[in-house]
């Protein structure tokens, strides 16, 4: 039924140019029916949606090839959960995947505060609307997934790579973390054309940003774990315009969750969190950009297609109305006072947002220049490793002590003697740490070193901190250990939850020193019988198998390993040649991990080439500490949720609050 | 096709009715104005934020000075000025409260 899933997506047009309009009427003139009716229309347009993605949804389940979308991106023979993840496997499938979200969030966005920051809401509805009217064009007049032709007897398939649980779910968390920030974004502009400039649009938005950004931080880390299982070139990020694409948003609205905080705890930088806002939305407007207008060439991105120039012409409205708004009401957002020390909690908060905002811009640069060498000088150029290696270093290792600083240090100003007394324990830890690792070798690389180093000093923080408050909680309450450590995160969740992130990204870090600053590799040609050795692991080729199953031909080379004299095993590398339409099959390549749990270090080979004559190619690497970066996943996500889980006391203070200011609260 | 044409139909026909609801169920109101913040709502909320804040940075003090964080003196150096920032504000709530309709202290 395509004509029923165009239908739908006119309607959402339809619905959303009216909530654009009538919106911006009702909050201009003060009309609450006009605005009910704007506010309904933006629910209306998640209706409509819905009915398009399921019939979509169902053009895949029943292999409905006269879409065109449907038979360029899925077969018969494709595994029925691949059917679901082939509706965003392609460029009109993730842009209705992008709408859906984007106007599920809105009608759940409006619908929730529609009683509680019910003055705000009524500007919020025409930018959410605007958005969606940006995107529901695409769908109706540039990229439409309804798109019909003569029924082929089966369809192209879904790329290989994409046949991967990992990339199953990598878009859709990536779109979550996307979209999610239009939501500030809208709350932000409203609170700007509205003239409220006070808390209520940072207190009503901490979740949606919270949420936004837990669910970009999983989609990245989705992500790197795909390209590192699948992609088969031994890494997890290779700084991939595409992958850059996703990190920049995401630092800046890292930077945005800590300069709140500061506005909420000092009234200061009022500014700085609606520019912080603004420009997380436009980056995450950009990252979509960058990956389906073809402007750059990336494993993720999608073919040249038409719907480039609108995009970009979407950004320099969003950039523009955000840009003149903040000029407008500049007025409105001075601060009421002023950074007492340049040793206090906010002071670090500052310098943490600095550090942030510098890589997220250099980062932008990167990704910026050769697409502006084209275009201008009509001259490729190419960003490498090296330039982004150095800026992480140079603005990361800085964050990584700044994290473990910044609890120690007392809000608005702090004495030498303070200073001494609460650095101590993680300062002689960290510096213990640093002096074993120097003995053990570690010197090797000594951004690695000073990586090891102050991640010692950030867990040893954080530590003390759950171990300073858990006795304070005791002392007060004559609660048991246990319970005053559960007491404690329990009535101060944004806080312990927000350290829980910190030892996550702690993880991350020691995982990505661990595996690029002391990882080992070796390559060579090897024929059945022969070995290699890496780090110390000996690697012997044994044999080399070959299977057919329903979708593709396997080929695997058999790997017995070795450590230290103890069998380990074997393990199997090779290429799967899939059988789709086409005069070539596509070839993926099968990497072989042999994952240590104990000590979080993988085996890791790859058959570059599978010869005629059976000999194959390796290239093994061995990569200490990899499997934590993986582990800060989950931590990510425990800390995330003990952040975003409801605090009941805090809404009632919000409830007296915005009850005495003669408006209700806000849900957040 | 016409499956598809009377769905079609039945979903505008639905958003429509939604998008009217609010004049269908309101058809003369009393009142359509949107309730906007008066000048002396802006300002209790403003202060109910400052005393939020100051409330909030005691708490934050009281915590800091018993996990050790900050010692003795720079304690009792900060809890003055907290407190009479707390206090101004709650001061400015209650004349708001005793007195509605009054303007508070102005905008520092």
């Amino acid at each position: 039924m395509p004509e029923l899933g165009r239908a739908a997506l006119v309607i959402t047009l339809g619905l959303s140019v009216y909530a654009l309009v009538a919106g911006a009427a009702a909050a201009t003139l003060g009309r609450r029916r006009l605005a009910h009716s704007a506010r309904n229309a933006l629910i209306g347009a998640f209706a409509s949606t819905v009915v398009a993605s399921v019939v979509l949804a169902v053009a895949f389940a029943r292999d409905d090839f006269s879409l065109t979308y449907v038979a360029d991106h899925s077969s018969r023979s494709l595994g029925g959960i691949y059917k679901l993840s082939a509706f965003w496997g392609g460029q009109e499938g993730s842009l209705l995947l992008w709408l859906l979200i984007l106007t599920g969030y809105s009608a759940l966005a409006v619908w929730l505060n529609r009683r509680r920051a019910r003055d705000l809401v009524v500007w919020v509805v025409p930018v959410l609307a605007g958005i969606c009217v940006g995107f529901s064009w695409l769908l109706v007049a540039v990229a439409s997934p309804f798109a019909v032709q003569a029924a082929p007897l089966d369809g192209a398939g879904l790329n290989p790579s994409l046949q991967n649980p990992y990339m199953m779910s990598h878009p859709p968390f990536l779109y979550l973390g996307y979209v999610g920030l239009a939501v500030p974004f809208a709350f932000a502009m409203g609170a700007l054309l509205s003239g409220r400039t006070d808390e209520r649009w940072i207190v009503t938005t901490r979740r949606w940003t919270l949420l936004a950004w837990t669910a970009l931080g999983i989609g990245q880390l989705l992500g790197a774990h795909w390209a590192y299982v699948e992609v088969g070139w031994g890494g997890y990020y290779a700084w991939d315009p595409v992958e850059n694409a996703a990190l920049m948003p995401f630092l800046a609205a890292t930077a945005f969750l800590h300069s709140v905080m500061i506005q909420e705890k000092r009234g200061m930088l009022k500014v700085w969190n609606v520019v912080l806002v603004s420009l997380a939305f436009c980056l995450s407007l950009f990252g979509t950009f960058l990956t389906r207008s073809g402007v750059v060439n990336s494993i993720h991105s999608f073919t040249r297609s038409d719907i480039g120039p609108w995009f970009l012409a979407f950004i320099i409205v969003a950039v523009a109305f955000s840009t003149a708004l903040i000029l407008w009401r500049l007025p409105l957002l001075r601060s009421t006072t002023r950074l007492e020390s340049l040793v206090s909690r906010e002071a670090v908060f500052l310098y943490n947002n600095l550090l942030l905002v510098a890589l997220c811009l250099t980062i932008l640069w990167g990704v910026a220049w050769p697409i502006l060498s084209e275009a201008v000088r009509g001259q490729s150029v190419v960003v490498g490793r090296p330039y982004y290696d150095f800026f992480l270093r140079i603005f990361g290792l800085p964050l990584l002590l700044l994290m473990g600083a910044g609890p120690l240090i007392a809000w608005r100003r702090a004495s030498l003697r303070g200073l001494l007394r609460t650095f101590a324990w993680p300062g002689g830890i960290a510096v213990a740490t640093g002096i074993v690792l120097l003995a053990r070798g570690a010197g090797s690389s000594i951004p690695g070193l000073i990586a090891y180093t102050f991640s010692a000093f950030v867990l040893a923080a954080i530590a003390l901190e759950f171990a300073r408050g858990t006795r304070a909680r005791r002392a007060l309450s004559s609660e048991s250990w246990p319970v005053a450590f559960a007491s404690l995160i329990g009535r101060n969740r944004r806080r312990y939850g927000g350290y829980v992130v910190h030892a996550a990204v702690v993880l991350l870090a020691i995982g990505i020193a661990g595996s690029s600053a002391y990882d080992s590799v070796t390559e060579g040609r090897l024929a059945p019988g022969q070995s290699l050795a890496v780090a110390d692991y000996r690697l012997t080729y044994e044999k080399l198998a070959e299977r057919d199953t329903d979708h593709a031909t396997e080929v695997r080379a058999q790997v017995a390993v070795v450590r230290a004299g103890k069998d380990l095993g074997t393990v199997e590398a090779g290429k799967n040649s899939y059988r789709i339409a086409g005069p070539e099959p596509q070839v993926s390549s099968e990497v072989g991990i042999r994952t240590n749990y104990a000590t979080g270090e993988d085996l890791f080979v790859i058959a570059e080439q599978v010869n005629d004559d059976g000999s194959v190619y390796f290239r093994v690497f061995v990569k200490p500490l990899v499997n934590l970066i993986w582990l800060a996943g989950l931590v990510f996500l425990l800390g995330s949720v003990i952040a975003l889980w409801p605090d009941a006391r805090e809404e009632r203070r919000l409830a007296v609050r915005y009850g005495e200011a003669g408006s209700p609260a806000p849900s957040r | 096709m016409t499956v598809a044409l009377v769905l079609g139909g039945i979903l505008a026909v639905a958003c429509v009715v939604l998008v009217a609801l609010p004049f269908l169920r309101e058809p003369d109101p009393v009142s359509d104005e949107l309730h906007a913040l008066t000048a002396e709502e802006r300002d209790r909320l403003r202060l109910a934020e400052e005393r939020d804040r100051a409330l909030a940075a005691l708490k934050e003090l009281e915590a800091d000075h018993r996990a050790g964080r900050i010692d003795d003196d720079d304690y009792r150096a900060s809890l003055g000025p907290l407190r009479r920032e707390a206090a101004e504000a709650l001061a400015a709530l209650e004349a708001y409260g005793r007195h509605p309709g009054r303007q508070g202290r102005p905008t520092s």
